[in-house]
Parts: C-alpha cells; sequence; structure tokens
C-alpha cells in the first residue's frame, strides 16, 4: 500500500468534484432543451389560441327573389358589410336547393369578414374608422361577438381566413396514416419475424439487415422521388391521393417498424421458444403463439413512433402533390388529400396576416396528436412491458 | 419449403400489383386539375375556392408546382393523369410550346388574367429612398463594370454606389434561385439593366452576387418580411401583395422614379412588374365537362376586374380594354401558336 490516507482522500475528493461537474452540466443541457421547449410552446399558444375564436354575426336572413341570384341582398346593408363573403356567397345555392325558403325569414349567427375578426382581437385590420364604428356599434348592441371557432374544426382549407379550418386535413391524416399502417405493419412485421426467427445467419441476411438500418436513416424527401417514380409514373396511383402519400410514408415507416419488431422479438428468452419446441410446436407454432403475442407491446410501441414520425412529414408528401389547396372535407382514397403539416406548410406562405394565427392553430392541433400518439405508446409499453 | 416459399412471394406481388394497377384505371372526371406557378397560385386557389362552393362540381385540385414545372407537367400529353391548366406568371416559352405540340397538346388557350409587381421594400422605421434600375443592378449583379472591367463587386454601402443614396451597408434579402420571383427579378431588372452597360455585350446578365450581400431569404415571402422588421437596415425582394398587406411594416422604393402602386403596375409604368397567365388545354373540354365554367368564372369582372375580389389578394387588374380582349379569347377558345409567341 504505496498511498497514504490523505492522498486517497484527495483523489476521492477530485473524483466526487468531477461527477458533480458532470452532474451540473447534463442538468444544465436539459434546463436548456426545456428552455427551448417552453419557449416554442408559449410561442405558439401566445400565437394560436385566438385560432380558436372567431367573430360571429348576428344576422337576419331575408329569404327573398334578389337574394336567389345575390346573397348580399337577404341581409340589411348595413350589417352585410361585415359578413363573410364565405357566407353570402352560399345563399343563392340554398335557395336553390330548398325553394321553400322564399318568403321567409330567418336569425342566424354567421361568420364576419376576417378584417373584423382582426379588429376584435385587437391586431392590425384593413378596417376604415368608418366601418370601425359600425363594428363598435354592433358589438355593444351584442349582434357580433367572438365565439368558438367550429369552422375551424369542420372546414377545409380557405383562402379567406376567416373560413379556413384544419377538417380536410385532419381527414387526410387519418386517411394518409390508414394507408402507411396497413402497408408498413403487416410487410414490418413478417419480414422482422422472417429475419429474427426463420432466416439462417448468412452473408445475404447480414447484407439486408445493414440496408435495413440505412434505410431508416436515409433523407425522407428521396422516398418521395421514389413515391413519384414508381406509384405515380409506374402504376399510375393518383396523385396527391392519401393512397400514393400512404405508399411513400410506408416506404419511410418500414425500416422503423422492421428494427423496432426485431429488438422486441429480441428481448423474447429463446427459455420460452425451448419449451415450446419441447413440448412438440412447429416453428411457425412457437412464433404464432408465443414468440409475437409476448413480443406485442413492443412492436406497437414502435410501430406507434414510426406512425408519428411519418405523420409530421412533409417533405415526401411535396413530391407527390399531397401539399394541394383542399377546401372539401371528403373521405377518399383516391381523390385529392393534404395532410397537417402540408396544411401548416401552405398557410405559413399566405401573405394575409390573419393567417398567423391560424398557422400557429394547426401546429398546436398537429402537437396535440403527436403527444397523445408518444404518450400512448409510453403508457402501451409501460402497462404490457415484462422483464425476463 | 423454399419453392413454396417463392411461389407464394411471387402470387402476392403479381396481387398486389393487380390492386395497385386497378386503382389507376382511366375514369372520366368532373374534377378539374391545375398546376403551376406558386404566384399565380393564391388567384387560382381562391376562384377554385369559390368555384366548389357555388356550382355543384367539386373544388378543383390545384398544385403549386412553379412555372415551369407546370408548364412541363402540362405538355406532357392529352388524357387522363395531365393537367388542365397550367399557371404561369410568365409568358409560355416557344420551346416549351414547341414542346406541348410535340406530345399532341395542339389546341392551346391562353388566357392573361393580370399584373403583379416585383417590390423593393424596407422596414418603415427609415426614409423612403429612390433607385434608377440600374443602381439596383449595380448592388445585386456578381460582377460590376468598374472603369470599363468587369470586376467582382466591390459595393458594400449605397453611398459607394451613387453618393445621393444614404450611408447604409447593402443587404439585401430576396428570393432563392428556384422562385419564380427570382427568375422575373434577374429578367426584369438585372437583364434590363446590364443592356446598359456595355461591358457585358449585350448579352442579358443575370448573375447575383454571392458574397453575403444579398441573402437568399427561401421561398417563403413571409420570412423576409418579418426579417426586415429586424433587420432595419436591410432591403428585399417580394411580390406587391405583401408589402400592400404590412403598409404598417414596411414601405416600397420608387424604381425609375415610379412607385409600386396598383395604378403604375397595371399601365406598366413600374419597370418591375410581369404579367399572370394560364393555359387551357382545350382537348379536355369534353372530358372535363366544368372546364371553361371555370375558365369563365376566373376571367370574370367580379373576380378580375377593377374592384374584384382577386384585386383584394393584390392581383393588378388589367386595362379593361385587354380585360375584354381575354374574355374574347376565351369565348373563341382561341388556339396559341408558336408564331404568337414573338
Amino acid at each position: 500500500m504505496s498511498h497514504s490516507f490523505d492522498e486517497i482522500s484527495a483523489q476521492l475528493r477530485g473524483r466526487h468534484r468531477k461527477s458533480a461537474r458532470l452532474k451540473w452540466i447534463s442538468m444544465g443541457a436539459l434546463g436548456l432543451a426545456g428552455l427551448f421547449l417552453v419557449l416554442f410552446f408559449a410561442d405558439m399558444l401566445n400565437k394560436g389560441l385566438p385560432a380558436f375564436q372567431q367573430a360571429y354575426v348576428q344576422v337576419e336572413l331575408e329569404y327573398n327573389e334578389d337574394a336567389a341570384s345575390m346573397g348580399r341582398a337577404a341581409m340589411d346593408p348595413e350589417v352585410s358589410r361585415v359578413v363573410s363573403r364565405s357566407f353570402e356567397r352560399l345563399i343563392p345555392g340554398m335557395i336553390r336547393d330548398n325553394p321553400d325558403l322564399l318568403g321567409t325569414t330567418e336569425q342566424r349567427w354567421v361568420l364576419t369578414n376576417g378584417d373584423v375578426d382582426q379588429y376584435l382581437k385587437g391586431h392590425r385590420s384593413k378596417l376604415s374608422e368608418a366601418e370601425r364604428e359600425v363594428v363598435d356599434e354592433l358589438v355593444d348592441s351584442g349582434q357580433v361577438a367572438l365565439k368558438f371557432n367550429t369552422t375551424f374544426f369542420s372546414r377545409g382549407d380557405s383562402k379567406m381566413a376567416e373560413n379556413a379550418g384544419i377538417m380536410a386535413a385532419a381527414v387526410g391524416t387519418v386517411m394518409t396514416m390508414l394507408v402507411t399502417l396497413a402497408i408498413a405493419f403487416p410487410i414490418g412485421v413478417m419480414t422482422a419475424v422472417y429475419l429474427e426467427e426463420f432466416a439462417p445467419d448468412n452473408r445475404l441476411t447480414q447484407i439486408i439487415e445493414i440496408n435495413i438500418n440505412n434505410l431508416a436513416a436515409i433523407p425522407s424527401i428521396l422516398f418521395g422521388l421514389l413515391g413519384l417514380a414508381i406509384f405515380i409514373n409506374f402504376f399510375g396511383v393518383p396523385r396527391s391521393s392519401p393512397l400514393v402519400g400512404g405508399m411513400t410514408l410506408a416506404l419511410m415507416t418500414l425500416p422503423v417498424i422492421i428494427i423496432a419488431t426485431r429488438t422486441a422479438l429480441r428481448s423474447v428468452p429463446d427459455s420460452i421458444r425451448h419449451a415450446a419446441f419441447g413440448v412438440g410446436c412447429s416453428r411457425w407454432q412457437v412464433v404464432r403463439d408465443h414468440v409475437l403475442p409476448l413480443a406485442m407491446p413492443g412492436i406497437m410501441t414502435g410501430s406507434i413512433i414510426g406512425l408519428a414520425q411519418a405523420m409530421g412529414e412533409t417533405a415526401p408528401l411535396i413530391i407527390v402533390g399531397m401539399v394541394a389547396f383542399i377546401p372539401d372535407v371528403g373521405a377518399s382514397f383516391t381523390q385529392a388529400a393534404t395532410v397537417l403539416p402540408a396544411q401548416v406548410f401552405t398557410w405559413a406562405g399566405e401573405p394575409e396576416r390573419a393567417f398567423v394565427e391560424k398557422t400557429a392553430g394547426g401546429i398546436l392541433v398537429l402537437l396535440s396528436i403527436l403527444i397523445f400518439l408518444n404518450a400512448s405508446a409510453v403508457i402501451l409499453r409501460k402497462k404490457f412491458e415484462r422483464r425476463w | 419449403m423454399n419453392r413454396i416459399l417463392k411461389s407464394r412471394a411471387f402470387k402476392t406481388s403479381v396481387i398486389a400489383a393487380a390492386v395497385i394497377g386497378v386503382v389507376g384505371v382511366a375514369q372520366a372526371r368532373d374534377q378539374i386539375r391545375i398546376v403551376g406557378s406558386s404566384t399565380v397560385y393564391p388567384f387560382a386557389s381562391y376562384v377554385t375556392e369559390e368555384f366548389g362552393a357555388v356550382t355543384e362540381y367539386p373544388t378543383p385540385v390545384i398544385e403549386s408546382t412553379g412555372s415551369g414545372g407546370g408548364i412541363r407537367l402540362f405538355c406532357n400529353g392529352v388524357g387522363e393523369g395531365t393537367p388542365d391548366i397550367s399557371n404561369a406568371s410568365r409568358r409560355i416559352k416557344v420551346s416549351e410550346l414547341e414542346r406541348c405540340l410535340e406530345n399532341g397538346v395542339d389546341d392551346v388557350t391562353e388566357v392573361k388574367i393580370g399584373s403583379d409587381g416585383i417590390v423593393f421594400a424596407q422596414s418603415s422605421t427609415n426614409e423612403a429612398i429612390e433607385l434608377t434600375l440600374e443602381q439596383l443592378f449595380l448592388a445585386v449583379a456578381a460582377q460590376v463594370p468598374v472603369d470599363g472591367e468587369l470586376v467582382d463587386n466591390p459595393y458594400t454601402n449605397w453611398s459607394e454606389i451613387d453618393s445621393a443614396l444614404p450611408d447604409r451597408d447593402i443587404s439585401i434579402y430576396g428570393p432563392p434561385s428556384t422562385s419564380g420571383t427570382r427568375d422575373a427579378f434577374e429578367e426584369l431588372v438585372m437583364e434590363t439593366a446590364s443592356d446598359e452597360f456595355d461591358v457585358y455585350g449585350g448579352e442579358g446578365y443575370t448573375d447575383v452576387r454571392s458574397d453575403g450581400v444579398y441573402i437568399d431569404a427561401g421561398e417563403n415571402d413571409n420570412l423576409i418580411v418579418q426579417r426586415l422588421s429586424e433587420d432595419t437596415g436591410a432591403f428585399g425582394i417580394f411580390g406587391y401583395s405583401f408589402l400592400a398587406e404590412n403598409p404598417d411594416a414596411l414601405i416600397g422604393t420608387a424604381i425609375n422614379g415610379v412607385e409600386a402602386e396598383p395604378e403604375t403596375i397595371s399601365s406598366g409604368d413600374y419597370p418591375v412588374a410581369r404579367s399572370m397567365f394560364f393555359y387551357v388545354k382545350n382537348q379536355h373540354a369534353e372530358d372535363v365537362p366544368p372546364l371553361y365554367d371555370y375558365v369563365d368564372m376566373f376571367v370574370s369582372e367580379t373576380m378580375i376586374g377593377e374592384g374584384g375580389y382577386l384585386g383584394d389578394l393584390g392581383l393588378i387588374p388589367l386595362p379593361e380594354a385587354e380585360r375584354e380582349q381575354t374574355r374574347q379569347k376565351v369565348a373563341d377558345r382561341a388556339q396559341l401558336q408558336v408564331s404568337d409567341l414573338n
């Protein structure tokens, strides 16, 4: 023993100092990341929350002959100036579809135009002094008010900010994700099962493995180019459709699911397989009845994370034409559609200021869905995970 | 075992291919497909939305692909899978029209819808300045003439270009080379101005300097607008509608003594203005019944006229006589010829 007690305790102090320093540095890094997150959320909430409210005006609709050709004629001229064109233009159609309306009157809360909305929210608006006075009067008499923005959650995109909503994009996202899941999940799981349980360990499977790991790291835009070349140009899948978008994203999600499934399968201990073989199960029975069910929570977690990743993706979808203007909410796999991040992208490029809050509102909705998905992945794992 | 697997895999692929194939089978459609310029996109999408809302036809699908990309798709041929209309923030080129003709797209109507100006704007905290096209060119060109020789652009301060200009560092946020606005800027400012200098030999010089004075600010013009309110010493290059939307934050710059205003852009007095078009594939008119209903709505006075809805979005209306001409062309389904382009 050449070290004295003092030497050892000095060395120990030094080591403790080092570990304390490391702890502070890592906590600092975490704190910084947390700070950015809080700033980002605060900014988004600050900008996006107004999007969930919208100015509405109460109008008395008088369905007369004139209104059948020009919607404006159904309203009091003073009030009609604050009504959004998105409503006004529908009046002739309403009368055409339902001729009984002629001669009746109706009270109704309808959207105001975007400038009135921005004015009420205290943002800059193009209203003239005179128009502001009209709006102020209407607010005082309770005929104009900010209400919960149902339009935002029930309509598709619009060039009129007050009429723009995320529903079309949300439906498009669901359709696209259904396609992605329907393709990537079975193929991914089956590939992983084959590689993990059946395939011999030779040069070929090693090459396949390297390639799968490689695919997971490829920039997503390349999958878009692949989708364009193969699905659209070769197979003739309709451009801009959830079908082609889902297939493209499935390519991107496949490696994630394969890797997650393989990890999950590998974590099932061999003793389970041996026991099953021992009582005479075939390889297929071992996998179907024992290994797969035990690996399922891990597989589900991996798939949900892969799906969440695909859901936030825009780059490959630009290439296959899914960044499109879609005002109609429609659920079809072959008609043109758009997805939530693409909708955010589109709104971010609009010159009108009123779209700033729509953009932030869209981001908030997308974030909530992603948080929900990732949280359910964590919960699934916590609930069903088994340690051996 | 291996053989069965192989044959199964084979069968599965065949079935998968068949399923995918069936989906792609052609169908007569009610939905118009539009591609093209990102500059025309806001106007066209307003009309498509209106069209979807007030007619019984579905809303046309519109994709923002850029003028060149749109015309390429448009000229790929006739029939299912090719667009019916292509928007463009410039006129179709002779080479593009020739490619169209080669691919059997020989009945195209050209529709001119209005103009758009490109502005050179700065934060409204500054004094407005006036520039000539040549001064603007000297600020952005990669190589400029000094004593009759072409040298790398030495100007870093506006007052070095002309002592009457303010003593401010030159800093310009502009569109990247993929943008239609950049194309138009190169053509309308750089080519025109470089013709005034003999050293370029009369060939339009369009190289933009890359020494950090001209900053590519991405396709999103909103970003340029935001940066200008933070970086108050800088200028930005973007479409007129962004200046019109932000009168409190931005001021424009008079070019050759002309301010960017709807009247000056429409009349062509403002030198950095361009016309916007769309091209209609008449061969699709029968298979896509709503095609000309849409075109008629687009060229109606309520859309492209004075005080029309597209004017609110920043479209500068054509003079009345030209609007009439446009409508006449649409009514006649006038066929665009290569000889019209010169």
